[in-house]
Formats: C-alpha cells, structure tokens, sequence
C-alpha cells in the first residue's frame, strides 16, 4: 500500500462540511478601512503620527489656556524632557505588557545607560565619543545587563520576579554611589557633551535652545516604536504574549520559554538604556539619585494607567502623565492662588484646609496612588487600551457575545 | 501491508516516575508503531497523566527512559555533575593564560582586556547553559552528559500534544494560536524581524495561509479573528488540535480530547482523528475515558492500574481481558 507523505499539510484543501451554517462569523476580524489600513502599514503610521505630533504640540501651547502656563521654550523643554518617560514607557510595555514579567528595577537599566553615555563623553572620563554612536552602545549595554539580571532570575515568576528586580533597582544606584573612582560618587559625572551634528551644530545642542532635543528625541521615539512594532508583530511578539497567557502551553508548543523572557528583558532594558544615553547628553549631567526606584514606580504607573499592551497608548499616557506632572501641578498652584478670592479657607475644628497654600507638587505620589486606584476601579485597562487588553478586562465583550448568540440561535 | 514492520514512534523502556514515596508509574514499557492510533486507558489515577507528561518531557523519570524516532530522549540525567566543570572552563583557561602573560611581564593593558575577555566567556557560557539551544545539547550527549529533554525540546522533535483541561492562549484569536504553535517550524529571528526582510515577510505570509489550512482543517474555518476564550467548548478542544498539528508533530498527543463532548459532537472528533491517522499519516497516543471512542478507533490499547502496565492488545483482545474487567468494575464482575 503506498502512504502519501507526511508533510501533507500544503496540500489540505478539502472543504470541511461539518460548519457550513456558521457562515454567519465572518473570516476577517471586521474592522474599518482605516484601522486595517494602519494595521497593515505600521511604520508608515507612526511617521506619520509622530511627525504631525511632533509639529503641532509647538504650536498647541500657544492656543488658551496653554498659553497663560509659560513661554513656548520652557514648554518645548518640557516635551523634549518628557520624551525620556515616553521612551522609558515603551520600553517597560514589552517586558510588563506584552511578555507580562512584573519588573520594578526598570530604573537601573535607565542608570546603566545614562552612565554609559558619562563615561563614553565627559571630561571625567576622557573620553569623547560622539552621541550618535553612544546611542547605540547604551542600549548596547544596558541590553547586555538585561540578559545578565534576567539570565539567573527568570525561572522566578510573578511575585518573586518582581522583589528580585526591586532589589537590583535598589543595587545599581547605590554601587554607582560607591564606586568613587570610577563614577565620581554622589556628586555625579558632570558637564558631559552635548550631542552635536555636524554642519548644523557643529558645537553641540547648547542650553537655551531645547528644539534640537526635542527632535532628537522625537526621532528617537519613532525608530524605537517601529521596531517594537516590529517585534511585537513577529514570531518572537507572539510567544511573548503566549508565554504571558500560559507559560506551561507555551512550552508545549515549541517555545524555548528562557530565550523569549531573556529576550523581553533585553529589549526593554535596551529601550531604557536609550533613554538614559539620550537624558545624561542634555541635563549633561548623571548622578545616582535621578534613578531612584520611584523611576521604575512612576515609568510602571505610566504603562498602567496608559493601556498596557499598547505602544501608542503607554507613549500617550506617559506623556499626559508627565505633562501633569511637571506643568498641570505647577498650574493648580497657581489657579489656586490667583483665584483665593473664591476659594476660601475652610476651618474643621482644628483643622485649616486653605487651598491657595498647598503646593501640589509635594502631592505627586498621593495623587499616583489616587488616579491608580480610581483607574483599578473604573477602567482596569488603561486609558488607551489595546482592544486586545480591553476584551480581556471586560468579561461580556459585547461585540463577541452578540457573535456567539447569532451563532447559537 | 506489504512493508515490514516500522520501527515504533514512540518507545518507553522500564519507565518509572515516582513523585516522593508515591510511585505513580512503575516500569512501564509499551510502544506507539508508526502510522497507528494508540490508546492509553485506566482507571482514575492510574497514572496516565503522569506517563503522559513525562512522555512530554513535563516531568524527569524516576528510572527508564523514552525513544522518540529511535533516539532516547528522556532519561534520569547522567554525569550532570560534569556540566558545570564545562561552564567554568574557558573563563578558567582565559584567566590562566592572563596568569601566565602576567608573569611573563606583558603590558598592563592586555592583561586587564584577557580579564575582561574571562569575565566576558564566564558569562557566555552561563546564559547559554540556561537557553540550552539544540547545539548544546548536542554537545553534552557528545561528551556523555545526558540531560534529559525539555518540552520545547520534544516540539522539536516531533511531538504535538493537547491537554486534559483545555490550555489555549485564552486573550489570543484562533489564528495566533495556531501560529504560535508554528514557532518552532519558523525560522526568522528578531533580527529579521527588526529589519523587516522580504524573507521574515513572505515566512509571516505563508505561515498566517497555513494557520489558516489548518483551523479548516479541524472545521473552523471561519472563526481566526476570534479570541480563544470566547469559542465555544467544543471549538476550543478543535482548536487545541489545530495548534498541536501546526508544531508539524510526528506523534500526536491527546490527553481526553472528547471530554464533556456530546454523542454527536464526540463522533465528530472521532471522524477528525481519522481522517488524521490516514490522511497526515499521522500516529496518535490517545488517552480517553469514552470507551466508545477508544474501542471504535484505536488500534492498540494499553491499559495501566495503579501505576503499572496490566494489559495491551487489540480492542477486542483488551475488552475480553479479565485483568481489565477487574481493575473497572471490581473482583466481583469477572
């Protein structure tokens, strides 16, 4: 009797007669045009995005009310600041939000980056490579130091995982404390140089004009999201996200478990090490107290309250949260006080509530904990979720329901 | 059939799992002949489970070991304490060298990049230890080292299997489980992903067309863009065998896939696995509690009780077996 071969899987084409009636459930996920369209040219749309985000927030500030809180370059300052946290959150989404490891010492690849960047240009070390490259070492780097954290930790799951990233957060700050010789100790390395290009700032960025930044970092951020983009779209972004659903399944079919969790760690600590190359050219400064685990705290906060899962939706949420960070408190002080008139003291007793005195940037971390819990409650997903973290929070996905009754009837 | 008797798919030798005092497989030998369904029967806590993941490569065995394609695959671990000699050796060699340059009076420079270059191997062969990629392994069997196989390693090796109670990607549409199931067939790494080459793009192409073969294959065709959680029950067992097919398995494993299933949807998944059998030429290890679907499929059937191996053999030699009429219904019924 002669068998067909085994690798019969091309050439399955009979049809299948057991679920003619379900013709009902289309093939494709119906989705609109535009939304397929963004699917299927992802580069393309976060140029886009990016460039028409990066051109009008210039000019949005000058529009009421934005325009009362301060003058166009401290808010053009602010942005290129804030790119930091973006690039920050983006990276923290892929090993929490996609590959779903909780990592609470993200600030430490954020350090090993910014140091990276000291130690490659500064008159401390003696060394001036150029910023373009360090870029590229940083992430370089801090990537190499993922591998080293992850590689003896990853077999720990959930909890566990999570103190012993804690710890190694709490670490590498204190060891660039320490090591005097080689980081300058508490006093941080200091007048670093600037990123330059040549022709165009042959002398470097300088310190009044924050355009130059801010479009680095704008750049930055699009080459960063593309990439992930990529990956999340690749082979390796599925088993991230199968390993995340069910670690033993995933084994099961065929996933080396170790590499896909090594690899997420990489490249979200390769993310972070970005950030920190890019944050130590234009503070030109580094010192270990900027990476202190309320980083990894808030940069966590932001994938949460962002949508985790969501690369648009985390770099979103971390900039609204960082714009209300350091502009939205600054200018609830300020309401507050030019408008004593009708917010008078209250006195309880004892107890002198007098709004106009408080200063709500002391609050930050109060007002994390407040907008985490009410999120918890209100919207578990995040503000820009992905629909595909949404349908798993919402328990009666309407759409799918509806979809099962008109199959079942 | 004209040909001579294959080789056997699957082979367990003297197979032994005990977890602490309890044993729950005691020397257990039976085979899956290639082209064959084969069915593992027993009462509850028999142990089939057990076998069954350690077939898998879930669990180490106590004693014995599995070939797979002729190749023992699962066993105890021998000479495991060799392996960590092999980890320290070329940080040992590179510092040992730095020693001798040292005194040998070379530049300064050179010693502290020999060091480095130590540190740098040290760390190499760690997470490469913990990766254990396929050359690896190899590597070790060559000195002698026997680890036994991982799951991911019996994936690639050819082993699809489903679970008892049902384990899909739940937050994942049909379609992406059924490519993760591909995972191991795909080739592109995150390089190619990152620089999106036209190989990586025509590989994504081809395997999201197969994926979709496949989920018509078990009879959903129509249903890709949904999430694994919100299919109905029998469409996830479907499914299940649609993602282990995918990992292009050369031994099926199915732990209860008509569990809960009803008379008609049961005969369904029995005409599927026919249809597998011939038509993929695909050899199946069945463990199943409907004895419908095992007597009317199976070509052998191995019964376990309590861990041991009490009776092989046809459906029909099986069901006239007193040992087996014993250990279901109890020593009054023979």
């Amino acid at each position: 009797m002669k068998r067909p071969k085994l690798p019969a899987f091309l050439r399955i084409d009979r049809p299948v007669r057991a679920v003619v009636g379900r013709t009902l459930m289309t093939a494709e996920p119906v989705t609109a045009p535009t939304s397929r369209f963004l699917n299927n040219h992802q580069s393309l749309s976060v140029i886009v995005g990016m460039s028409i985000v990066t051109a009008l927030l210039p000019f949005v500030i000058l529009l009421p009310p934005f325009n009362g809180f301060g003058n166009q370059t401290d808010f053009v300052d602010g942005f290129a600041q804030a790119g930091v946290w973006v690039l920050l959150a983006i990276g923290l989404n892929v090993v929490v939000g996609l590959a779903g490891l909780l990592d609470l010492g993200y600030a430490a690849f954020f350090a090993i980056g910014a140091y990276t960047y000291a130690y490659g240009a500064s008159p401390f070390s003696h060394n001036h490579i150029p910023f373009w490259p360090m870029l590229f070492v940083g992430a370089a780097v801090a990537a190499m130091f993922g591998l080293l954290l992850g590689a003896p930790t990853l077999r720990l799951r959930g909890d566990y995982l999570a103190i012993v990233t804690l710890g190694f957060g709490e670490i590498v700050p204190v060891v660039f404390n320490n090591s005097d010789t080689y980081t300058n100790g508490t006093n941080g390395i200091t007048a670093l140089y600037q990123p330059g290009v040549p022709f165009l700032f042959d002398k470097g960025f300088g310190f009044g004009n924050p355009v130059p930044y801010y479009i680095t970092v704008a750049v930055i951020i699009a080459i960063a999201m593309i990439l992930l983009y990529r990956l999340q779209d690749s082979r390796l972004g599925r088993a991230w996200m199968a390993v995340r659903e069910d670690e033993l399944a995933a084994a099961s079919m065929g996933i080396n478990t170790v590499t896909t969790k090594l690899l997420a760690f990489a490249i979200g600590a390769s993310t972070s090490g970005l950030a920190g190359v890019y944050l130590s050219s234009k503070l030109a400064i580094v010192s270990p107290t900027q990476f202190g685990f309320t980083v990894s705290f808030t940069v966590l906060a932001m994938v949460v309250l962002g949508g985790m899962g969501n690369i648009w939706g985390v770099a979103a949420g971390a900039f609204v949260i960082y714009e209300i960070q350091s502009q939205g408190l600054k200018q609830l002080n300020n309401f507050f006080a030019t408008n004593q008139q009708f917010f008078p003291p209250i006195h309880l007793g004892f107890i002198n509530i007098d709004l106009s005195t408080i200063n709500f940037l002391n609050y930050q971390f109060l007002l994390y904990g407040l907008a985490l819990v009410a999120m918890m409650l209100l919207r578990p997903e995040g503000l820009f979720p992905s629909r595909r973290r949404k349908a798993e929070l919402h328990d009666v996905d309407d759409a799918g329901a509806a979809n099962q009754e008109l199959v079942e009837a | 059939m004209s040909e001579q008797k294959a080789a056997p798919v699957l082979r367990t030798v003297g197979l032994t799992k005990a977890f602490g005092g309890l044993v729950a497989v005691k020397n257990i030998d039976f085979e899956v002949p290639a082209g064959s369904i084969t069915s593992l029967i027993g009462p509850n806590g028999a142990g089939k489970t057990t076998l069954f993941n350690v077939v898998a490569g879930l669990y180490e065995p106590t004693e014995g070991h599995i070939e797979f394609l002729g190749r023992r695959v699962i066993a105890a671990p021998e000479r495991g304490w060799l392996e960590p000699i092999l980890w320290v050796l070329p940080a040992f060699l590179a510092w040992a060298l730095t020693y001798v340059m040292a005194m040998a009076g070379a530049p300064e420079e050179f010693v502290q990049i020999l060091i480095i270059v130590g540190l740098g191997l040290l760390i190499t062969t760690l997470i490469t230890a913990v990766i254990r990629p396929a050359w690896y392994g190899r590597f070790l069997t060559h000195l002698g080292i026997f680890k036994t196989a991982r799951p991911n390693d019996m994936v690639v090796a050819g082993l699809g299997r489903t679970f008892q109670n049902i384990r899909l990607f739940a937050n994942m549409t049909a379609l992406e489980n059924v490519l993760v199931g591909m995972h191991s067939r795909l080739k592109a790494s995150p390089l190619d992903a990152l620089l999106r080459t036209p190989a990586q793009v025509r590989e994504e192409a081809a395997s999201a067309s197969e994926a979709r073969r496949l989920l018509a294959y078990v009879g959903l065709p129509t249903r890709e863009g949904e999430l694994a959680r919100n299919l109905p029950y029998g469409d996830q067992r479907r499914l299940e065998i649609a993602r282990a097919l995918a990992t292009k398995p050369k031994l099926l494993l199915l732990d209860e896939p008509t569990a809960g299933m009803n008379p008609s949807e049961t005969a369904a998944m029995m005409a599927l696995f026919g249809r597998i059998k011939t038509e993929l030429n695909l050899p199946i290890l069945l463990i199943e509690h409907d004895m419908r679907v095992v007597m009317g499929i199976s070509d052998g059937i191995t019964v376990i009780d309590h861990g041991e191996k009490i009776a092989e053999g046809t459906p029909a030699e099986v069901r006239s077996n007193s040992r087996v009429i014993e250990a279901y219904l109890g020593k009054g019924a023979v």
